[in-house]
């Protein structure tokens, strides 16, 4: 298990150094000069000549990496075009608010995908199965601005049963935290249906049952427990295209999170800030993994990590 | 089995029907767009505002009202199936054959070559699709073809893993190896037998990744970095409107409604390919 763990933990460190590379590439190469950028247009070519010496951007070009690096590993992630701050400092003031949306949305993505996966597998092959399967494809076929937007003309506008918009109370964060649950919740309905359709074909299934148990003890507590492990590491492969639909749904919802910061900033061509933010989500992603990589053995006793 | 049969098996789920149907009426509408549109898709009408400037909701000269600048709805939409099936199909042709060539390549070769492409796959795994596109795209300053690329290149990740797991499986199968055993080539045996088996696959994520495609340039334009108005694209003429979709709902609902209608039909036609053509799913539902 330790050989594993320092295994795994290896690797994400190495996952994160290329991710840092990337991201140095998307905000030094680009055609646009980021020293003149910073400047602003009536900056004199002295100014920028000296932003570019201040940045290090006549140095060579691995020499302006491992800068790059060290000032990321002291949590530097340079300074935004337009706000002339931190981006860091950006960043940090919309974590909170983020963070919120996320565990709110992932807990209605769980709840809507599993309950509708356990009913579609006990209603196999009828009318209700199918349904709730093409269902779910119309959830993971809607754009999150299409389904942000009519949400927020039925609920807030028409029907006034939420706020338009907005950021501070239970109230304000059901409406987003609903659609990314309902759009996101296909994917996990449809497997956690196949996965308890695979495990209610298992033998210690059928024991389980001849032995008197009712139909419900057999389900909740032999079936699901065994359907939902592969829920685990999908939530962490899910993250990055939840991070996505966040983006658009804070953008739409006027939600002060990271997502909106980035909406804001591509408006404004802000790179360093739109980097910064992908950077972050990045890192994110890669400790969820590294999370359900540590989380799955712990909790299936199949998997021997010996012969790993 | 014959493209022929195929074709009528999918034709017997009415839900995977009514896919090919849409799907068939989009590609139809963009290319005949120049003989269907009923105007000029950029031309501004002087009586498709109101006299207070505003767009004009669905009557009998504008079918489906006029947009901001009083511009024909339909006739944008039309031309708007061009932009979507253009990139639609350019950007997920090159997303294939990257992920192809990547996953094919490492599952075959299989070594250090095959591990480095593989951990490349699992890095760009780690960045959120979305936001590595935002990131390209504005660095990039998008243009139609620019938008194509941006989205292949954050797309051929998924092809590629799957392309590559499925190699491996058939690489390792007896009759590769009895084919080596009588001397068979490495390109003869990669052109005559592992792509023929890799084809299925193929087809599957081709017709899934328009969907994903599609979705991704709609939520590109609606957020300002994708077609650049005045090309018309379906996530662009949201875009444009969004903050008059309480009032111009119609705007937002005609535009609305075809990206998910396009978007489910491709995501119901790979799924009901992939339960046709993979064989490791029969008898299983």
């Amino acid at each position: 298990m330790a050989v594993y763990i320092l295994r795994r933990l290896a690797y994400a460190v190495l996952i994160l150094l290329g991710v840092s590379f990337i991201t140095y590439l998307l905000l030094y190469l680009i055609p646009a000069d980021p020293a003149r950028q910073l400047a602003g247009r009536s900056a004199t070519p002295e100014t920028v000549a000296n932003i570019r010496a201040q940045l290090g951007l006549d140095l060579p070009f691995y020499q302006q990496y491992f800068r790059y690096l060290w000032d990321l590993l002291q949590g530097d992630l340079g300074r935004s075009y337009i706000q002339r701050t931190e981006v860091s400092a950006l960043i940090g003031s919309r974590l909170v608010a983020s963070s919120e949306l996320l565990v709110w949305g992932i807990g209605f993505e769980l709840l809507i995908g599993i309950s509708l996966g356990v009913l579609a597998a006990l209603k196999r092959n009828t009318a209700v199965d199918r349904a709730l399967m093409t269902l779910s494809f119309v959830g993971v076929s809607s754009p999150h601005f299409i389904a942000s937007m009519l949400f927020l003309y039925l609920f807030a506008v028409n029907l006034d049963w939420f706020p338009l918009g907005g950021y501070g109370t239970v109230h304000h964060i059901l409406l987003p935290a609903l659609t990314l649950g309902l759009l996101g919740s296909g994917w996990y309905s449809r497997m956690v249906r196949s996965s308890m359709i695979e495990v209610l074909q298992q033998d210690f299934i059928r024991t389980a049952r001849s032995k008197g148990l009712t139909r419900a003890r057999v389900i909740f507590r032999h079936v699901l427990p065994n359907a939902i492990i592969p829920v685990i590491p999908m939530v962490a492969i899910d993250i990055g295209i939840f991070i996505g639909g966040l983006v658009v749904v804070e953008s739409v919802f006027g939600w002060p999170g990271l997502g909106q910061l980035a909406w804001q900033a591509i408006q404004r061509v802000d790179i360093p800030v739109i980097v910064g933010v992908t950077m972050i989500s990045a890192v994110f992603i890669v400790f969820a993994n590294l999370l359900a990589d540590l989380l799955v053995p712990l909790v299936d006793p199949r998997i021997n990590l010996d012969k790993t | 089995m014959s493209g022929f049969d195929l074709i009528k098996r999918l034709f017997r789920h009415k839900s995977v029907a009514f896919s090919l149907i849409v799907i068939l009426v989009v590609v139809a509408a963009a290319l005949m767009a120049s003989w269907i549109a009923p105007y000029d898709p950029n031309k501004q009408f002087y009586d498709g505002l109101t006299m207070e400037g505003a767009p004009l909701p669905p009557n009998s000269r504008f079918l489906l009202g006029t947009d901001l600048l009083g511009r024909d709805l339909l006739s944008r939409l039309i031309y708007g199936a061009q932009t979507s099936l253009i990139i639609g199909i350019a950007a997920n042709g090159i997303a294939i054959l990257i992920g192809t060539l990547v996953g094919v390549t490492a599952g075959f070769v299989r070594g250090w070559v095959g591990n480095l492409l593989m951990r490349l796959t699992d890095l760009m795994m780690a960045f959120p699709a979305l936001l590595l596109a935002i990131a390209l795209a504005a660095i990039l300053e998008p243009s139609l073809w620019i938008v194509a690329l941006v989205i292949a290149m954050v797309n051929w990740v998924q092809v590629a893993r799957v392309i590559y797991s499925e190699t491996i499986a058939i690489a390792s199968r007896e009759f590769i190896a009895v084919e080596r055993t009588l001397g068979a080539s490495t390109l003869r045996i990669l052109f005559s037998h592992l792509l023929p088996h890799l084809l299925p696959t193929i087809m599957v994520w081709a017709t899934l990744g328009i969907s994903t495609t599609v979705l991704l340039e709609a939520t590109l334009s609606f957020l300002g970095v994708g077609v650049q108005p005045p090309t018309p694209s379906w996530g662009n003429i949201i875009f444009e409107s969004q903050t008059y979709f309480t009032s111009a709902f119609w705007l937002v609902l005609f535009p609305g409604v075809l990206i998910v209608l396009l978007s489910l039909s491709f995501n119901l036609v790979g799924d009901a390919l992939r339960d046709e053509l993979d064989p490791s799913l029969k008898g299983r539902d």
